[in-house]
């Protein structure tokens, strides 16, 4: 009885966070458009997650690098180190691990925000001062998740791969010229466009994740907890599942 | 007296608990009418099914004339400019100085508002609950009864027909409860406002209320003058003034 409970729950919850995501596209994005709310989120959203994201992009790169070494040595490939770790950075470790990232900072501070103000009942004054809580608070964040993490990636990609970069360097010497010429050399065109396109996805998911818990939280120091975890958990989930769809649509346009 | 607020065969529940169980009530022009209940009764879903936050089963409650589930979004937002709505528990935004949280109730107006008249407003209703020099605080900063007040300004920045309490004075010292009480009744004077008070504080009731009704059992079970109340042989009615 508990399995067909949880099923049921499992749908249920599914079917709320549809509505939630229609409710946002219905009402979320019609004007009035609270842009000074939005620059801010873009602000605090973007910004404020560009160090972590710089940091770990950065750690990614030369690890990465130095650890793919000795097989490529093995094969007696090693020249071609900058364009396999081009095309892992690019391709899928910028844009994963960067949304990943982005989901832990950012889903958890979303749910918790949005939660702690269900629970001291300031959404329901906003609501009663007149202001549409949906737009001013859910819709400005989730536009700002969606805009934000595609700008995030593509620094985190530059980043990561001056990591590769230096990780490159640690046994050999390559110039900086010659690392990148190879990596863009080896990235074409239909490398790109998915990968850039999938972070949309991957920002509006975190963002409308982060806004459903919080906005469902239930009471108490618990359930805020709660809403926070369970944005984080689930917007990582969405990740994966997004980068699966991702890479069957592109192989269906022939683009891999 | 002409009513303002005409409450008929409220049903509200949630789940198997039922909550307000074939309620009316109604309130009068520059009445104040103030609803006691013990912990848990329905007070607060009364006045949150007044101001639109929750729906009720079945029943109408009519506001100046239109009832209140009948209306569609815009229709809700003009009347609630008309209604002001005091949470219990304050709901202040605590990411926003308390002259934000203030200024944020008008900004369905700002198009219309010049920046002195945002000012002023401000600062007077500050001025009117004695808290002027908090303008820049965070709520973080005040104590319970502060933001209570602040709570309370929030609330009268708008000088809305009529205003709905929710426990205006619990938490608060005596001295300052009746400072409240005294706002309560000077804006009633100023502004000609019509307000439902929820409170557990007998002197709150005695100072403000020009009409006490009992919610028990999700029914208005009684309702009068406070010397009729306090004069009451019947057990549930005792049972405040002990
Ligand atoms: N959103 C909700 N969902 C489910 N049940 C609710 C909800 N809001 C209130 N209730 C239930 O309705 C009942 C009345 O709650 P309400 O908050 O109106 O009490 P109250 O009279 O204001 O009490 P207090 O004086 O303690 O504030 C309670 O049993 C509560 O559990
Ligand atoms: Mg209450």
């Amino acid at each position: 009885m508990k399995f067909t409970a949880n099923i049921r729950e499992f749908f249920g919850e599914t079917g709320n966070l549809a509505e939630f995501t229609g409710r946002f596209f219905s009402i979320g994005i019609k004007p009035r458009f609270e842009i000074k709310e939005l620059f801010n989120q873009c602000y605090l959203i973007g910004y404020k997650s560009l160090p972590l994201i710089a940091l770990t992009g950065f750690i990614m790169g030369l690890v990465l690098t130095m650890q793919l070494r000795p097989s490529l040595v093995t094969y007696g490939v090693e020249s071609q180190l900058p364009v396999m770790v081009g095309i892992a950075i690019v391709r899928e470790i910028g844009p994963v691990i960067t949304a990943l990232i982005f989901a832990g900072k950012i889903a958890s501070s979303i749910g918790a925000e949005l939660g702690s103000m269900k629970v001291t009942e300031q959404i329901d004054a906003m609501e009663v001062g007149g202001t549409n809580p949906f737009k001013y608070l859910v819709a400005t964040r989730v536009l700002a998740t969606t805009m934000m993490l595609p700008v995030l990636t593509v620094m985190g990609d530059a980043i990561c791969l001056f990591g590769a970069y230096i990780g490159v360097n640690i046994r050999s010497v390559t110039s900086f010229h010659l690392f990148f010429t190879q990596v863009f050399h080896s990235l074409s065109f239909g490398d790109l466009l998915p990968a850039f396109t999938k972070t949309f996805f991957f920002g509006f998911a975190i963002g409308i994740v982060g806004c459903y818990k919080g906005y469902n939280s239930t009471k108490g120091t618990q359930g805020v907890g709660n809403s926070a975890n369970s944005a984080v958990v689930l917007s990582s989930v969405m990740i994966f599942l997004i980068d699966l769809l991702a890479v069957q649509f592109t192989d269906i346009l022939g683009l891999n | 007296m002409e009513a303002v607020i005409v409450i008929e065969h409220l049903y509200k529940r949630f789940g198997a608990n039922v909550v307000l169980n074939d309620f009316s009530l109604e309130v009068g022009k520059e009445e104040n009418v103030v609803v006691l209940g013990k912990s848990g009764s329905g007070k607060s879903v009364l006045i949150k099914c007044i101001i639109g936050l929750l729906r009720p089963d079945s029943g109408t409650i009519k506001v100046f004339g239109e009832n209140i589930p009948d209306l569609n979004h815009e229709e809700l937002d003009r009347m609630r400019t008309k209604i002001g709505f005091l949470f219990q528990g304050n709901a202040l935004y605590d990411s926003m100085t308390v002259r934000e949280n203030l200024e944020f109730s008008l900004r369905r107006h700002w198009i219309g508002f010049s920046q002195q008249k945002i000012d002023g407003l401000v600062m007077e209703a500050l001025e009117n609950v004695g808290l002027p020099h908090t303008v820049e605080m965070m709520p973080a900063e005040l104590s319970g009864g502060m933001l209570k007040r602040v709570a309370l300004a929030r609330t009268m920045i708008l000088q809305p027909e009529i205003i709905l309490y929710d426990e205006p004075t619990t938490g608060l010292d005596p001295v300052t409860a009746r400072e409240i009480d005294n706002l309560i009744l000077k804006l009633q004077k100023k502004y000609h406002t019509s307000s439902i008070i929820i409170t557990h504080d007998m002197n709150c009731v005695k100072n403000t209320a020009d009409r006490v009704a009992l919610l028990l059992d999700g029914k208005c079970y009684a309702q009068g003058k406070y010397d009729e109340f306090e004069r009451s042989t019947d057990q549930h009615i005792k049972q405040f003034f002990e």
